[in-house]
């Protein structure tokens, strides 16, 4: 069984992209977030419109109604699929085939949240989530559609080292292991560098900080490079 | 070709790439947008070539990402304009109310079939209606209609009182489309419910003998108001009726096949609801048109609404 949370989807170039999905606390984090909005929102607008008696009360219904139905539907559809909660935590939600989202099925899944609202506080949204392999919430159900972590990748420069090939022939698992160490290293504490890479003594030989560098300088290696230099990427 | 020689060869479409997709973004067209298909392709091409050759993860993970920004911006589905809008109306609506007509009928009986048995109910024995509502409602209810209906608004109060109608007739419309989602129970629930209230409301004030106020209040937004609450329900019961009955499909399958269908009649509907509110907030019960106007006003918008779902868009493509 798988647990990761990676699906693939075949496009027409030939090629499979992977739609990592969301899960239940992030979004039901972008959802407070837009609740919140929505209500700064309407108290706003009923404060203003309280000053024009009656008038602004049938306005502030109106508004109110429009922010209830629509403001998932709009964001979604004219902010590349994310209300700006889901923006904020890096969700958008797309079509099951990994396209964007259409009109109909982004008013289906913000109409049928009243569904998924029942018994309280989105019971049974959270069941369906909780019981779904893909975490789609009843109106996701019934539009096709997903909420996917939606992060444009940022592209991390290796460290300099020198070249060293690996002492033992390497399965491609491993060299892959090994360079994905290497290009995450900016991301941990030097303590925790030294932690993951005394794990493979057999490889490196060494510990500590040498041991890290090692692993380094055969990440460049597996890249093909076979004199120092530095990443030619930014 | 090593991993380096790959990406100082390619680097130069990859930028051009995703320059060209933060210009879509913002809107901005400074570079020829034309080129985003084939700058796409390659892309794609590089991104099979990366993992065919096991390059690194992040180089993978960044084509990756410049390949799925751009199937997002190629294969994304234009929005409906204002034309779909009014075809819809003229004509899409009614013809997709006719081919789910069985529905239409089933919703129509779970609406008026409870209100009728209410109505007998109580014109039978009185003091059934207290099983439904609250003493104080009813007598909230007595006292609205003792006169006949001629409130004297301002139209700031009009507009105030279709605010409240928009607000709250569209969300119990949406609502009982929603709650077919259940199996067709929730829409079940919300259609006879009205039906109940409204039946027993009728009776009871006919023993009050002010049934005829109310009547010249509901008759012409009803026409809209009603039918658009049993047009609501008919969405919600294709939505319950794919679930039980799949037919050849898998459950979930049919529930998608036939939701957008059941969402165009909720919709539909709702626009209905917004007639009705304007109806009810400016016409209904306004002091300028007397009671027998209103009937007749009222006896033509039931007319007009039955010769348009039966009727309309039968000409034409």
């Amino acid at each position: 069984m798988r647990l990761d949370t990676e699906r693939s989807r075949d496009t027409p170039e030939g090629v499979s992209l992977s739609l990592r999905v969301a899960g239940a606390p992030a979004r039901g984090l972008a959802w407070a977030l837009d609740l919140a909005i929505i209500f700064v929102i309407s108290t706003l607008f009923g404060v203003l419109t309280a000053f024009l008696g009656s008038l602004g009360a049938g306005l502030y219904l109106i508004v109110f109604f429009l922010l209830i139905w629509g403001y998932g539907v709009v964001f979604e559809l004219y902010r590349d699929g994310a209300t700006p909660g889901k923006r904020s935590l890096g969700l958008r939600v797309v079509h099951d085939d990994g396209t964007p989202v259409s009109a109909t099925a982004s008013i289906l899944r913000n109409f049928l949240r009243f569904a998924d609202f029942l018994p309280f506080a989105y019971g049974a949204g959270l069941v369906s989530m909780l019981i779904d392999r893909d975490c789609r919430r009843l109106g996701d159900l019934a539009a096709g559609t997903l909420v996917i972590h939606d992060r444009p990748e940022r592209f991390t420069t290796l460290p300099s080292a020198p070249p060293i090939a690996p002492p033992v022939a390497l399965s491609r698992a491993e060299r892959s292991a090994i360079v994905s160490f290497a290009s995450r290293l900016g991301t941990w504490s030097p303590d925790r560098r030294i932690e993951l890479a005394d794990l493979v003594p057999p490889l490196t030989h060494a510990e500590g900080r040498e041991a890290v560098q090692r692993l380094l300088g055969m990440a460049h290696h597996l890249l093909g490079r076979r004199t120092p230099r530095k990443d030619g990427l930014s | 070709m090593n991993r380096d020689e790959f990406v100082e060869t390619h680097k130069g479409t990859w930028l051009r790439t995703e320059r060209l997709l933060d210009e879509l973004k913002a809107r901005t067209f400074e570079a020829d947008h034309a080129e985003l298909p084939s700058l796409y392709r390659r892309c794609c091409h590089h991104l099979a070539l990366c993992r065919q050759r096991h390059y690194d993860a992040p180089l993978e993970a960044r084509l990756h990402s410049i390949a799925l920004r751009g199937y997002h911006r190629l294969y994304r589905r234009d929005v409906a304009g204002l034309a779909d809008f009014a075809r819809f109306f003229g004509a899409g609506f009614p013809r997709l109310v006719r081919r789910h007509a069985a529905m239409f009928w089933l919703a129509m009986f779970l609406f008026y079939g409870p209100g009728l048995a209410m109505g007998l109910l109580v014109l039978e024995s009185p003091e059934a209606i207290y099983a439904l509502l609250e003493p104080a409602q009813i007598t909230q209810f007595e006292d609205m209609y003792r006169e006949a209906p001629q409130i004297d608004r301002n139209s700031a109060e009009d507009f105030a009182a279709f605010g409240f109608y928009i607000f709250n007739n569209i969300t119990i419309a949406f609502r009982t489309f929603a709650a077919g989602l259940f199996f067709g129970l929730g829409s079940v629930f919300f259609l006879s419910y009205n039906g109940l209230f409204l039946g027993g409301v009728f009776a009871h004030l006919t023993h009050a003998g002010s049934s005829g106020n109310l009547l010249t209040f509901v008759i012409t937004h009803g026409a809209f108001e009603l039918t658009a609450l049993v047009l609501a329900g008919v969405g919600g019961l294709m939505l319950g009726a794919s679930l039980i009955s799949p037919g050849r499909r898998r459950r979930l399958d049919a529930l998608r096949h036939t939701a957008p269908d059941a969402l165009r009649i909720a919709l539909g509907a709702g626009g209905l609801l917004v007639l009705a509110a304007f109806l009810e907030a400016f016409f209904s019960g306004s002091p300028w048109a007397t009671p027998s106007a209103k009937i007749l006003v009222g006896a033509f918008a039931w007319i007009g609404v039955a010769l348009y779902l039966s009727l309309g868009g039968r000409r034409g493509t």
